[in-house]
């Protein structure tokens, strides 16, 4: 695993991971993180680390300039940049790498910025401390920087707060402070994992110029397979602390090795959707075969097996989800004459059968949680109709709300937020059968267990508290819980979304056993088109409250119509891949 | 901002207005007649009885007295008191002093409240931290007035470094050893929250950022750390200062200090009606004020509520 990547001899390579080792110091002693790794990275080169949570990905970059968090310090091994060990280094001269020589652009925008400072104050200092310029030429040279990572108009905004800038805009900043000294090395730490897709091409796009430009390597890690295949040459995959396998990244993902490498491969929804859509245009034409997994599931079988049952199952009876005209209008607080209204929801029309799934796409902001809001009546449309199974909701008062509540049940996204952390399993399961009245107490305990059987937990779990599940089962109880008064419609806001490609899979798979077996009705609400192919039957695409797309799955990806949705489509992560070429 | 200010001085009107019906009900409702008392032992003449009562409107109904009373206030008349000196006066006589003490103690606690708690989170389990911890234990621990006697006792009669007491005129150098004292427990409370406050800044992702910007910890620990972990310090230190400056009954009574808190104790203690209801009456007026301006000086610190209206 330790042979070079690349084929030159000649050139030295830029950084030379030897054997590092991590670890955190807990109470119960040292915790290993990352268990002797071997990274090496050429000049101008751009390499990927992909990994799901808690692989150690984060924790490896972070131990190259050595920024480890807390109690994390490396243990073993030695991080050669240009020959020189880092990890022997003292804190002034690591002070000089850093930034200097190897600039960071963190994970998350909206926590990487010191928000009492402006924008310009921080990018200078970053300049100043790296002696790149003095004085008053600071100021230009941070317009400067700043332009180069996308923002136009930085000389008007340099005396802004990071409040005052969307996401996109942070990241652009932070890219441009990471790059304003002109380092051999970049470490990109999940760069755009907060950000919606569109922005999130955009921007790597941006990346890739600037540095090829300067000449930075890039360090880039993420947890997406698609979008590390086409962002980096070299992928190394990491996997409980160490790599399972290295190479070229259209190697690895052509025929991955290791039985891990397989199973992401065919559990990543953005090249589950690639292999669907290639698969559409004859598949063997293309002398493609789709790499299977050795074990675990692939979500292009399940997708397919799911086809198959919804063909075979007719629909019965009228509409589950009839919404006419549904609009929803905010009024935005501010001094009487900033007072305005925003529509957040504008004239939406759709109807979902029963049996089906009908997928609500859209970016932050769109309108899709609203519609979500609105149709489970947490808050009251401002005009226009929702109709569930033939009854129109706005009129229900009470009791018959009640009911309402009964046929409809939501799953929200993130799985540590949505269970109470004081109530155990079980109960937590049974509430809606308590609040509804249903049963005694020994027919609850009995259902409790039937659900966690139908969401593959083990009924021994009813007794455990929150804290003690991972992600996906935590996920798994929600949706028992939302099975629990036995649904038609399901109501699913991002409900995949917080997960590990792994586990996003199971959960999908999950989901559409579900369907299969109960007949239920899903408005899948996700800002991931990648998922969608997998799991819908019809697509609503939003912009700005607006439906401007509404057709079944396959048109949509194979014969888009708007400008936006193609947008959508091709900002998917590997969507330009071409696999099996 | 104007509208942000007038806003805020609107917000302080039923405020004062509820609190001062309070304070006057509170008074009016205490047991014994104030006139009576005026005469001590003696029995009155019924007829100077009924001419007093009329001075002092007692003989209207309470609303009637409560109004009569604000009316004054905002003539700028606060009442005599039992003496026959206006209270105006005697707040221009002690205020200034309780001023000076309250800004020494706030400079003592600001000073090293921070700096200790400064050390102490960025030293998170070392002996430093664990010291100042149970130093600070001990301070809030105790009572005020035994910290007081100790530094009685120790600083003015044991090393002779301090008078015991005030001289008259509360000369600032007097003032040294009793906002220590008054400053002792909001500098342990201080100190606790700024450590806590720069521990939880320290984690956040923007101080991994600023290092790997390559900036050294001498510019990262006040610049991005110490700035950041001033905001909840900051609140707990304006309403300190109101409390400050509203006058430390206890502390006073102990030193001796002609301030506002100890004539307002000598004033309840002899029943004096309107000195109380008058001194209570400034204080929430000062108190309101200390607090408007803190909400301002908040926007100065975080220019998230700056922008934010």
């Amino acid at each position: 695993m330790s042979e070079p990547l690349s084929t030159s001899a000649a050139v030295k390579p830029l950084l030379e991971i030897k054997n590092l080792q991590v670890g955190f110091q807990t109470q119960n002693g040292l915790v290993p993180a990352v268990n002797g790794i071997d990274i090496t990275l050429m000049p101008g080169q751009t390499l990927a680390i992909v990994g799901e949570s808690g692989s150690g990905k984060s924790t490896t970059a972070h131990a190259i300039i050595n920024l480890l968090p807390g109690s994390g310090r490396i243990t073993g091994g030695e991080v050669l940049f240009e020959g020189r060990d880092l990890t022997q280094l003292n804190e002034k001269q690591l002070e000089e790498v850093r930034g200097r020589m190897i600039g960071f652009v963190p994970q998350d925008p909206m926590s990487n910025l010191n928000p009492v400072w402006s924008i310009g104050f921080q990018v200078e200092e970053a300049i100043r401390a790296n002696g790149i310029a003095t004085g008053k030429e600071v100021k230009q040279h941070a317009i400067r920087v700043l332009k180069e990572a996308g923002l136009a108009d930085a000389d008007k905004r340099l005396r802004q707060f990071p409040h005052q800038f969307s996401g996109g805009m942070r990241q652009r900043v932070l890219i441009g402070m990471g790059l304003s000294s002109r380092p051999k090395l970049l470490i990109a730490d999940e760069p755009t994992s907060a950000l919606d897709v569109t922005v999130q091409r955009v921007i790597l796009d941006h990346l890739a110029t600037l540095t090829r430009e300067i000449g930075t390597a890039v360090l880039f890690i993420t947890h997406d397979l698609g979008l590390a295949a086409e962002r980096a040459e070299q992928l190394v995959v990491m996997y409980k602390g160490k790599v399972v396998e290295s190479g070229p990244s259209r190697e690895i993902l052509e025929n991955p090795m290791h039985p891990y490498t397989q199973r992401l491969v065919a559990a990543a929804p953005s090249l589950a959707s690639r292999r669907i859509q290639s698969s559409n245009k004859n598949l063997s034409d293309l002398g493609y075969s789709a790499p299977r997994a050795a074990e675990g599931l692939d979500l292009v079988e399940a997708a397919e097996a799911r086809a198959a049952q919804q063909a075979s199952t007719p629909v019965a009876g009228g509409p589950a989800i009839k919404v006419d005209a549904l609009t929803k209008i905010y009024k935005i607080r501010g001094a009487k004459r900033d007072a305005r209204d925003f529509k957040a929801v504008d004239d939406v029309s759709f109807t979902v059968e029963r049996g089906t799934t009908m997928a609500l796409v859209g970016e932050s902001g769109s309108g899709k949680s609203t519609v979500a809001k609105l149709l489970l009546r947490l808050e009251d449309a401002s005009s226009g109709t929702v109709a569930i199974g033939g009854t129109d909701t706005a009129a229900l008062r009470g009791r018959a709300l009640l009911d309402l509540r009964r046929k409809m049940q939501p799953v929200f996204q993130d799985p540590y937020g949505s269970l109470d952390p004081l109530r155990n399993i079980g109960n937590t399961i049974a509430e809606p059968l308590q609040v509804h009245r249903v049963g005694d107490r020994a027919s609850r305990r009995a259902r409790v267990d039937e659900l966690l059987d139908q969401v593959a937990l083990p009924s021994a779990l009813a007794t455990r508290y929150p804290n003690e599940l991972s992600g996906g089962q935590r996920q798994r109880v929600a949706i028992a819980r939302a099975l629990a008064l036995k649904p038609d419609i399901v109501i699913l806001d991002e409900a995949v979304s917080a997960l590990d490609v792994l586990v996003q899979a199971q959960i999908l798979r999950l989901l559409a056993d579900l369907q299969a077996e109960l007949g239920l009705t899903y408005l899948f609400i996700t800002h991931d088109l990648a998922v969608v192919r997998v799991i819908a039957d019809h697509v609503c695409v939003m912009q700005r409250g607006k439906i401007v797309e509404s057709s079944t799955v396959d048109k949509v990806f194979d014969n888009p119509q708007q400008d936006y949705t193609k947008e959508l489509l091709n900002a998917i992560p590997g969507a330009n891949l071409k696999l099996g070429v | 901002m104007t509208g942000y200010i007038f806003r805020r001085i609107l917000q302080a009107i039923p405020v004062f207005l509820g609190t001062t019906f309070l304070i006057y009900f509170m008074v009016f409702a205490m047991p014994g007649d104030p006139i009576v008392a005026l005469f001590g032992d003696k029995t009155p003449n019924p007829a100077v009885v009924a001419q007093l009562r009329a001075q002092y409107h007692l003989d209207q109904p309470f609303i009637v007295q409560y109004f009569i009373y604000l009316g004054g206030i905002f003539r700028g008349d606060f009442g005599l008191s039992f003496s026959g000196e206006p209270v105006t006066a005697i707040l221009a006589r002690t205020f200034p002093v309780t001023a000076r003490l309250a800004i020494l103690a706030l400079l003592f606690e600001t000073f090293f409240g921070i700096l200790v708690g400064l050390i102490s989170g960025l030293r998170k389990g070392k002996l430093f931290d664990a010291s100042s911890l149970a130093v600070s234990l001990i301070l809030i621990s105790l009572p005020i007035f035994v910290i007081a006697f100790v530094a009685q006792y120790v600083f003015g009669v044991w090393l002779g470094w301090a008078r015991t007491t005030v001289s008259s005129g509360a000369p600032l150098q007097d003032l040294i050893l009793p906002a220590l004292v008054l400053a002792s427990v909001s500098f342990a409370q201080i100190m606790r929250l700024t450590r806590a406050s720069v521990i939880e800044t320290s984690g956040l992702d923007f101080v991994r950022t600023a290092y790997s910007k390559g900036l050294s910890s001498r510019r990262v620990i006040p610049v991005h750390i110490l700035r950041n972990s001033l905001i909840p310090v900051v609140t707990y230190l304006a309403t300190d200062f109101g409390v400050l400056l509203v006058g430390a009954t206890i502390t006073e009574g102990i030193f001796n200090v002609p301030g506002v808190g100890n004539t307002l104790y000598q004033a309840i203690i002899r029943g004096e009606g309107p000195t109380v209801v008058s001194f209570v009456t400034v204080m929430v007026l000062i108190y309101l004020v200390v607090n408007i301006l803190v909400d301002l000086f908040y926007g100065l610190l975080d220019p998230r509520i700056r922008y934010v209206k």
